[in-house]
């Protein structure tokens, strides 16, 4: 305290000596500015902080590491049949097998067992999965693309367009899809089955194609919904308007400040639109209306598994764990997307 | 809300018509009629049959025809048992109504009380043990749930013998069925008690010295239950799907398992009986579901 003059008690005058410069050194901590982020670095900055997201994230990526590799290691096909195997346990050998082992020679184990007819059931499973994912990710692409395009020039238009186009959208929305996929998947394996014929589209089935048209006719409503909503809301945001008035041009505005702040919802969606058309398929293969045989799917493979139940409770619980583990850290990653990417949202 | 009510029982007819249009369309693209069969009728025969079932008439026509039948209750006859589907389904579809009501209401009210003792306990283990079993529940297809609860319930531990499990007993197809809408109706009822419990008119209510049950019951509960009510048509539709499956797990003889043994006998006339028939029930749910909607809560708007 500097007694040198006497301060009124309330005084707010500042005590110059309690007060130093700042050095230069001191100067320059101001200039360190934060990295400057985008949106996508900030997302994933917040998704790696959330472990059920990122154990999700391993465990997806240890699902697809092992169908991508398993079949080049282990040496049975999915349709091969192992005479003398049938219904094996794990771990267990055929006769035929245990006196190859005798002999020396070594026969690569059946992970899972084999199925009724001697069919080695881990690449099965294996094969399941890749079909079952694959359709996921092929349905969900699908939906995207027609979604995002419908809905954004619903959005970005307006007017007697969107009106026009978001009846179209609440008539198909109030179809019941089940029930038009399982009526045009039994229409379509009579009409087509000829026409794809020798095509690489044999393989996947009638059944696949149809889930993917159907899923190309009616589930991408919802999307096209939320990203029209999206748009229609962002187009009046305050910042759109002030780009519009510093003279950015249309693309511009678009790309910069529409399309980002749609992302985080396209995203979200689009990953939960996965598990959603993984669960679509193994129902219909459940039904008999999935892939064909002898190309396994999850589903399929359940629903064989139920013949046997009594006796081989394994063949169920295998490709029902694949799946509610795929669907699990799909959800989870969705939820964990939406949280990180899409913070207004959360509850 | 007379307007509203008008457009939404118009959607609903367009629907129904769309999908009418559909099934019959789709139906009569599959190659080859019903008088096709290996033994060799005489052209004339064929003619004859034709004719009798006004199948040599145009596409569009036979359209207006069948439509006109379906209206006065007549949904043809069944290709495989040769009996009128209209008998098939009046006799099976009671037996998929009373197993859907049941797992419709205790999917609703286990889902409520969870939802709700989730959202009381936020962040306490029941909190948590209520969401991570919702979670699991969410990722398990129906069918995995009515094999396994088969296996487990009827096949290891004997409590249901597996023969009583169609029958009378209808207690584990229930299970099946509302696993996954109670899940969810978990989930909804937990995020909008917690967005009630934080409104303006709960402090008002705990400020007045209402008492904690009143409060939670009375201005929370119900406000809480509005998005639920909006779950219903989705839910009713969800659960006949899901029955397709589960009752043919069960083998129970409702209008579900008829419908999964019409697909893989490809008796057309019943899968295109039974598809328009489910299809009306989930329009008409769905449709009743919105007007409730709209009486319950007139905030909404009119769009």
């Amino acid at each position: 305290m500097n007694k040198d003059f006497k301060r009124a008690p309330f005084s707010a005058q500042v005590d110059l000596s309690k007060f130093t410069k700042a050095t230069e050194e001191e100067k320059r901590q101001q200039d360190v500015m934060g990295e400057s982020t985008t949106f996508f670095k900030d997302g994933m900055r917040r998704l790696r902080k959330n472990p059920l997201a990122m154990g999700s994230i391993v465990v997806l990526i240890l699902i697809v590491l092992v169908i991508m590799i398993a079949p080049h290691f282990v040496p049975y096909g999915y349709a091969q049949i192992v005479k003398g195997a049938s219904n094996l346990g794990p771990f267990e050998y055929s006769e035929a097998e245990q006196a190859a082992i005798a002999a020396g020679e070594s026969v690569f184990p059946h992970i899972f067992g084999t199925d009724s007819l001697g069919r080695d059931y881990f690449i099965r499973v294996v094969y399941g999965t890749r079909v079952s994912l694959g359709v996921g990710l092929i349905a969900s692409l699908l939906v995207l693309i027609i979604g995002l395009l419908y809905g954004s020039i619903s959005g970005y238009l307006g007017g007697k367009v969107d009106l026009v186009m978001m009846r179209v959208v609440d008539i198909i929305y109030s179809l019941p899809d089940m029930l038009l996929i399982i009526l045009l998947s039994v229409v379509l394996n009579e009409t087509l089955g000829n026409a794809i014929k020798g095509t690489v589209l044999a393989k996947l089935g009638v059944n696949m194609l149809s889930l993917f048209i159907v899923f190309g006719l009616l589930y991408w409503v919802s999307m096209a919904r939320l990203i029209r909503g999206q748009i229609l809301t962002i187009k009046q945001n305050e910042y759109v308007l002030a780009a519009k008035c510093i003279g950015t041009s249309t693309p511009r505005t678009i790309r910069r400040h529409i399309l980002p702040n749609c992302l985080s919802v396209i995203i979200i969606t689009t990953a939960l639109q996965i598990p959603s058309a993984i669960f679509t398929e193994s129902y219909l293969s459940f039904v008999g209306l999935g892939v064909s045989a002898p190309m396994p799917s999850l589903g399929s493979l359940a629903n064989e598994a139920r013949a046997g139940l009594q006796s081989y409770p394994l063949k169920l619980i295998f490709p029902a764990l694949t799946i509610c583990l795929i669907v699990l850290a799909l959800n989870l990653l969705g939820d964990g997307l939406r949280d990180a990417f899409d913070p207004k949202l959360q509850r | 809300m007379a307007k509203y009510v008008f457009k939404r029982i118009l959607l609903a007819i367009v629907t129904i018509v769309i999908i009418s249009v559909i099934t019959f369309f789709a139906m009569n693209a599959i190659p080859g009629g019903p008088f096709n069969s290996e033994k060799a009728s005489s052209p004339a025969v064929i003619a004859a049959l034709e004719a009798r079932y006004n199948l040599d008439k145009p596409v569009p026509v036979q359209y207006v025809m069948y439509m006109k039948n379906l209206l006065h209750g007549e949904l043809g006859v069944s290709l495989k048992s040769a009996r009128p589907i209209s008998t098939i389904i009046s006799e099976s579809f009671p037996i998929s109504a009373r197993l859907g009501i049941c797992a419709a209401i205790l999917a609703i009210i286990l889902g409520i009380v969870l939802g709700s003792t989730a959202a009381l306990m936020r962040n306490k283990w029941p909190d948590r043990l209520i969401v991570f079993l919702t979670t699991l529940i969410t990722a398990m297809p129906s069918f995995v749930v009515a094999t396994l609860l088969l296996y487990f319930f009827c096949m290891k531990l004997g409590w249901v013998s597996a023969f009583e499990a169609g029958g009378n007993n209808f207690i584990l197809p229930v299970i099946a069925l509302s696993m996954s809408p109670m899940a969810y109706i978990t989930r909804l009822t937990k995020t909008s008690m917690l967005d009630s419990l934080g409104q303006d008119y709960i402090r008002t209510a705990r400020a007045k010295g209402v008492s904690q049950k009143k409060v939670i019951f009375i201005h929370g509960l119900r406000n809480a239950l509005i998005p639920v009510v909006t779950y219903v048509g989705p839910m009713i539709a969800s659960i006949l799907t899901g029955s397709l499956v589960v009752e043919s797990i069960f083998n129970i003889g409702g209008l579900g398992s008829k419908f999964v043994s019409s697909i893989n006998n490809r008796d057309y006339t019943m899968i295109m009986a039974t598809t328009i028939f489910l299809a009306c029930i989930m329009v008409l749910a769905n449709l009743i579901t919105d007007i409730v909607y709209k009486i319950i809560d007139p905030r909404i708007k009119l769009d």
